[in-house]
């Protein structure tokens, strides 16, 4: 089935050759712990850009999309419209100036500057361990896709070794290469690394992409082999029966929009991160706009081949009878597995590895394995050489996720929890040797997460849902802060604690209709049920959304705010606007933003 | 600033797309090229990358060339840190 050459190895081997010479190269550039945890604030925007879509191309996004795009359509093309672009937008023209000019070195020291003490401790203990779970979640998916491809396991027959390691393998080598290339270069490595992998993906997707929809007859033929509810976006979207997602427009947009998207997009600090390592403040503000220019193109890459995946003809066993000069009568026979037999185009069905049978849906038909859409395309449709492209770009999309939770790990560690209740009062060679320490203390808790994921099955999704209720409500609070400069300290603790019990105890009460409570909600009991679990998901979020911002109103309101002049750059109303009138119009970061949300509308006009 | 990372990226990119040509100008016509629709993607593809590698290469050398030869920039250290 996967036959690597040397060729294919030889690509691997040079990518992580430039990875590690990179880090090194970068190494004596590291002076200051400014340096090391922030890449001394002087990064292009154009980097920075490029850095800030990447750190979020992980395993989620390249296989999730593509399985997400093989079991609902275009329709999760609404992942970048609705939840991301807006989102993009509004933290780079209106939350960047406080981000970035409050000079704060992480998110959580934002909170401490503009609330107070607990609520940048309740934030940054939240944030360390999610994203070190996040960066173990990373490892296990890319050794688990290793594993199911069989990458290594030509390798490990070549040099004698057993296959059982194969998994334990790819952990380590991964493992050491991230925390080889932040060690020597901290977060510039991991930026730098980060840009090098976005344009790695678009060369090993795009011609996977390119020779996918001429095999399948161009848009007209793709249109032609799948259910013609997949290729619309909006169509149908009113109501929840009449789209392949299950979501009512309210839900849609509310929830994915304004509420997920922004939560992740304008609070988490994995891509914050790369904005505020921009060199100036203009710079800071086109970041996140750079950024979602590639984020709308990218669709193509990474959604198409799941829907070219489906709409693919299934391979079947086919038995060929020849007759020979001599009269002899030949069967030749294409075995196909009843994996591949039984799923829907290149989309095998997940076999129950006990019974050897198929598993089955509710309704009695196979249950596809949507994870493998991606992998089996590139399988599929590449030789040997740009093959192991492929592969080398589905690795380096892991490790970015991985590279970029580390970071903002150590960052958070070291300046948030270390430096404020630890050890404060050392020196900046001291912190930058702890953030060293940090990152290796990192790397080992996320492999021990990875480890726990295999014992445990049901631990990713546990993890998801558990950052699901911890996210929801953050975007209300950040919200507050800026614009609001009435709220306190004592407000936004509460409202983020309220808006996460709400998150929790909605899922507690609520039911996606073919599921088993659990896992999937309804453990306390079950109050009403959900036509898909997206749907739960979006509406949870509201939920956790609106109750933050409520309590959050009415406890600041109950309680004394900070004088005005501690909050000058740190809330709207206190800010003087950034000196942008000096520069062309079209180089402003407004036009910039105008031009992002044109290009979005014509996209989602196009797909309607 | 420090490393313009256009040059360690175009270099490699530009070394892909020798190693993916030089592959497909030595297999072409292999039955591998059945299942990439007949198409020699190794030696097309590598030719792109090529090209992107060494412009990506000339545009960070240029650069370096012209920061070498800047006045340092003003680093933004105008306001002390808030809070903290």
């Amino acid at each position: 089935m996967l036959n690597l050459t040397s060729v294919d190895w030889l690509i691997m081997l040079l990518y992580f050759v430039f990875v590690l010479g990179i880090g090194f190269a970068l190494k004596r550039y590291m002076k200051t712990s400014k340096d090391f945890f922030q890449a001394g604030r002087a990064l292009p925007a154009w980097i920075c850009g490029l850095a800030f879509i990447s750190a979020n191309l992980g395993a989620q996004e390249v296989i999730g999309m593509g399985a997400s795009g093989a079991k609902y359509g275009l329709e999760t093309a609404h992942f970048y419209g609705i939840g991301a672009i807006p989102a993009m937008i509004f933290v780079g023209i209106f939350m960047m100036p406080f981000y970035y000019g409050s000079k704060a070195r992480s998110v959580p020291e934002f909170l401490r500057m503009r609330f107070d003490e607990k609520t940048r401790a309740l934030n940054a203990c939240s944030f360390a361990v999610m994203t070190v779970f996040s960066s173990g979640i990373s490892m296990y998916a890319m050794a688990r896709l290793i594993q199911a491809l069989h990458v290594f396991d030509g390798l490990f027959h070549m040099l004698g070794w057993a296959p059982e390691g194969i998994f334990t393998f790819s952990i380590i080598l991964s493992a050491v290469i991230v925390l080889a290339y932040i060690f020597l270069g901290g977060l510039t490595s991991a930026i730098y690394n980060e840009v090098l992998q976005f344009f790695l993906i678009i060369a090993g997707f795009l011609p996977l992409v390119l020779l996918g929809l001429r095999n399948i007859g161009g848009w007209a033929g793709l249109k032609a082999s799948v259910p013609a509810a997949y290729m619309h976006e909006w169509k149908g979207v009113a109501h929840a029966s009449t789209n392949p997602m299950g979501i009512e427009i309210i839900g849609l947009g509310m929830g994915l929009g304004f509420v997920l998207g922004s939560g992740y997009w304008c609070t988490d600090f994995l891509v914050i991160q790369t904005a505020m390592a921009s060199k100036n403040m203009a710079a800071a503000r086109r970041v996140p706009l750079i950024a979602a220019v590639p984020k709308m193109v990218f669709p193509f890459l990474v959604i198409l081949p799941g829907l070219l995946a489906i709409g693919l003809p299934t391979p079947h066993t086919t038995t060929v009878i020849t007759r020979g000069a001599d009269g002899a009568i030949y069967h030749t026979t294409n075995v196909v597995s009843a994996q591949a037999e039984q799923g829907r185009g290149l989309v095998p069905a997940k076999i129950n590895p006990v019974t050897g049978k198929p598993m089955l849906t509710a309704s009695g038909q196979p249950l596809l394995d949507y994870d493998m859409a991606t992998p089996n395309m590139l399988l599929h449709f590449f030789p040997t050489g740009i093959l192991g492209l492929g592969l080398t770009a589905l690795l380096a999309s892991f490790m970015s996720g991985m590279a970029g939770n580390v970071t903002a790990f150590n960052t958070v560690f070291t300046y948030d929890l270390y430096q404020s209740y630890i050890h404060p009062g050392g020196t900046d060679k001291h912190y930058m040797a702890v953030g060293r320490w940090a990152t290796v203390g990192g790397i080992a808790l996320s492999i021990c997460t990875a480890y726990a994921a295999i014992s445990f099955n049901n631990i990713m999704d546990t993890l998801q849902l558990v950052f699901s209720f911890v996210n929801a409500p953050l975007f209300a609070t950040f919200l507050l802060g800026m614009f609001w400069k009435r709220a306190t300290g004592h407000g936004a603790f509460v409202g983020l604690i309220t808006g996460t019990a709400a998150a929790m105890l909605h899922h507690g009460l609520t039911l996606p209709i073919e599921a088993n409570p659990g896992i999937h909600g309804g453990w306390i009991t079950v109050v009403h049920h959900y036509p898909s679990d997206m749907a739960q998901n979006f509406w949870g979020a509201i939920f956790a959304f609106s109750a933050n911002f409520i309590v959050t109103v009415i406890v600041s309101l109950m309680t004394k705010a900070k004088p005005e002049s501690e909050l000058v750059g740190l809330v709207h109303s206190l800010t003087p606007k950034p000196p942008s009138e000096n520069l062309s119009w079209w180089r402003r970061p407004e036009a910039l933003a105008v031009g992002v949300l044109l290009g979005a509308v014509a996209l989602n006009i196009f797909f309607y | 600033m420090s490393l313009d990372l256009r040059i360690p990226m175009g270099l490699m990119f530009s070394l892909l797309g020798i190693i993916l040509t030089g592959f497909g100008l030595a297999t072409n016509g292999s039955p591998i090229y059945n299942a990439s629709l007949g198409i020699n993607v190794n030696e097309w593809w590598g030719i792109v990358l090529f090209v992107f590698g060494a412009t990506m290469y000339i545009l960070g050398r240029r650069g370096q060339k012209r920061q070498a030869s800047l006045p340092p920039e003003p680093v933004d250290n105008t306001r002390s840190r808030l809070g903290h």
